[in-house]
């Protein structure tokens, strides 16, 4: 069971409050009618699954209800930081890789 | 050496001190006609079955562990066929029919036991999902029928089918081929025909990295212990293959999961069948040394830890003890997590990639145990041959720019 930060409740909850929703930062292309098969697989089937650092979606369904973004070691399962849906990926610093 | 009845008494009278090794294990060569990355069953079958039934001779599985240290080792060894789609029921019944021979085959014992799978059916849309199968399988020949609650629990006598269960039982699909075998013997008996074929199996070698030359194809790999050269590589790695396959620089439509499984203490024969239950969320079989083996679901999010949480087997433990009151007061001596690669259509992904020499079969997710042997035996043939064998070619990675999915979420959902 995860303790997760929700970034707008500012509290750490259990991992039963939240639902995970998946790698986070795919665009959905703006007109899915003009990409290519080839881009459009990519966009809903291929992921990046990395073994390390993987920024992923939660949603606080048993509390405010919002969706939030995560980076978290898929290694050690620690979440490094938590951030608003919709901002740009935080950048880490150099010790926050093994989890220091 | 061949396992016989005088070859058992022979080494019983000796005191079993004079067993050989089963399998060499040798120093890596410095190049390989075909490289085999992943010792579990899928990845030591393909070896055997390219030497055996192709010719090839020169191969080498490279292992970062132990081999069978995977999710072959791992898992709670449930076979069956009974998927929907006919794309899906030709290779799960390829092997099953493998399994039926596979003992005799590698002259060892995998134990394969057809004690009947029972999945039961707990709401409306259960039965109505069960029964579309039940009927998709006798048009394509497999056996699965149907049961009432009453025959279910005539089939499986400490099954509880009150009425007053917060999910009662509704109704079951049974499919009687299907059953149990024992996980490390699947890895051991075909490394040790593997072997004895010529296939030098190497442990304890990671591959760091796949090599390519200036046309992209594929021309070694890097290990951690030393370069190994070959022209081909087939990518056996299940919840690793993202992580291999990006080192070659393809992306995959795979997410790695831990999955969880626990045994109890042993006790006398009680349980004489499989149950699943993806309802409720709960699958159970009894081993013959007497543990009950039971599945729990995979964790939420994405992970290598190899663990799960515990609030997972918990939520199965609830289960079973509803389903199954008489176990209420066993203990459960141990759990364990594997990694395992789930695809959007919980399909496998068996075949050739983007980068020429390079081959994949991974995608089995929870359920792969089952597709061991089908799955080496047209693996094997796709790597010789350089192109798809026939039950091979829809589960080709390509389905997933054209659109061909093979939906089999109805049946293996969190299931095996
Ligand atoms: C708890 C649990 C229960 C399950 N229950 C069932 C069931 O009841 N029925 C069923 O049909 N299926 C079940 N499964 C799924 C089944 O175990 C798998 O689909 C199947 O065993 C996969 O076999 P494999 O040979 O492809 O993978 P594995 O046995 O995992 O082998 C892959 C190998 O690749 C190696 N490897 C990874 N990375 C590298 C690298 N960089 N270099 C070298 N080697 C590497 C790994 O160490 C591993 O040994 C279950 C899985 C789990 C975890
Ligand atoms: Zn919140």
């Amino acid at each position: 069971m995860l303790l997760i930060h929700c970034p707008y409740c500012r509290m750490a909850r259990p991992e039963s409050e939240f639902r995970y929703g998946g790698e986070a930062h795919v665009v959905r292309p703006a007109e899915p009618a003009n990409v290519s098969d080839a881009d459009w697989a990519a966009f809903l089937y291929m992921r990046a699954n990395p073994k390390g650092i993987h920024a992923e979606r939660w949603r606080h369904v048993h509390g405010c209800g919002r969706f939030f973004n995560a980076l978290r070691n898929t290694v050690t399962d620690q979440i490094l930081r938590t951030y608003p849906a919709g901002t740009p990926q935080p950048a880490l610093d150099a010790h926050a890789e093994d989890g220091r | 050496m061949r396992f016989s009845l005088f070859s058992l008494a022979r080494q019983a009278l000796g005191g079993h001190a004079r067993w050989p090794a089963q399998w060499r294990s040798p120093e890596p060569k410095a190049a390989y006609d075909a490289v085999i990355v992943g010792a579990g069953g899928h990845g030591l079958g393909t070896a055997y079955y390219l030497a055996k039934a192709h010719g090839l001779r020169n191969i080498a599985v490279v292992e970062k562990g132990w081999l069978g240290g995977g999710n072959t080792g791992r898992n709670t060894t449930i076979i069956r066929s009974n998927y929907l789609w006919e794309e899906s029921e030709a290779i799960y019944e390829l092997s099953v029919k493998l399994w039926e021979t596979l003992s005799d085959e590698l002259n060892y014992n995998v134990m394969y036991s057809p004690r009947g799978v029972m999945m039961l059916a707990h709401t409306v849309h259960d039965i109505q999902v069960f029964k579309r199968h039940v009927h998709a399988n006798r048009l394509a020949g497999i056996d699965n029928e149907w049961l009432t609650p009453e025959e279910a629990k005539a089939f499986c006598s400490p099954l509880n089918i009150s009425p007053k269960l917060r999910y009662p039982v509704l109704g079951a699909a049974l499919q009687r081929r299907g059953g149990t075998a024992r996980h490390d013997a699947v890895a051991w008996g075909y490394a040790r025909a593997a072997s004895a074929l010529g296939v030098d199996i190497i442990e304890n070698a990671e591959v760091t990295a796949i090599r390519r030359d200036a046309n992209g194809a594929v021309e070694g790999v890097e290990t951690t212990r030393g370069t190994i050269k070959s022209k081909k590589v087939g990518v056996v790695a299940a919840g690793h293959t993202s992580v291999l396959m990006n080192m070659a620089g393809v992306r995959m439509p795979l997410e790695s999961y831990p999955l969880q499984a626990l045994v109890s203490e042993p006790v006398k024969p009680v349980l004489s069948c499989v149950v699943m239950s993806n309802t409720v969320h709960a699958y159970i079989s009894q081993s013959d040394k007497g543990e009950l083996v039971i599945g729990a679901g995979t964790d939420a999010y994405t992970s290598y830890s190899q663990t799960g949480g515990l609030h997972v087997s918990a939520h199965t433990l609830d289960a079973i003890c509803d389903l199954f009151p008489t176990f209420r007061r066993m203990r459960m001596m141990r759990n364990w997590g594997g990694i395992v690669d789930v695809t959007p259509d919980r399909s496998p992904i068996i075949g050739l990639t983007p980068v020429p020499g390079l081959y994949v079969n991974c995608g089995w997710g929870t359920g792969g145990f089952k597709a061991t042997p089908g799955s080496a035996y047209v693996f094997a043939a796709t790597m010789a041959r350089g192109e798809p064998h026939p039950v091979a070619a829809p589960f080709a990675l390509e389905r997933f720019t054209t659109g061909r999915l093979i939906d089999e979420a109805a049946a293996a959902a969190v299931a095996h």
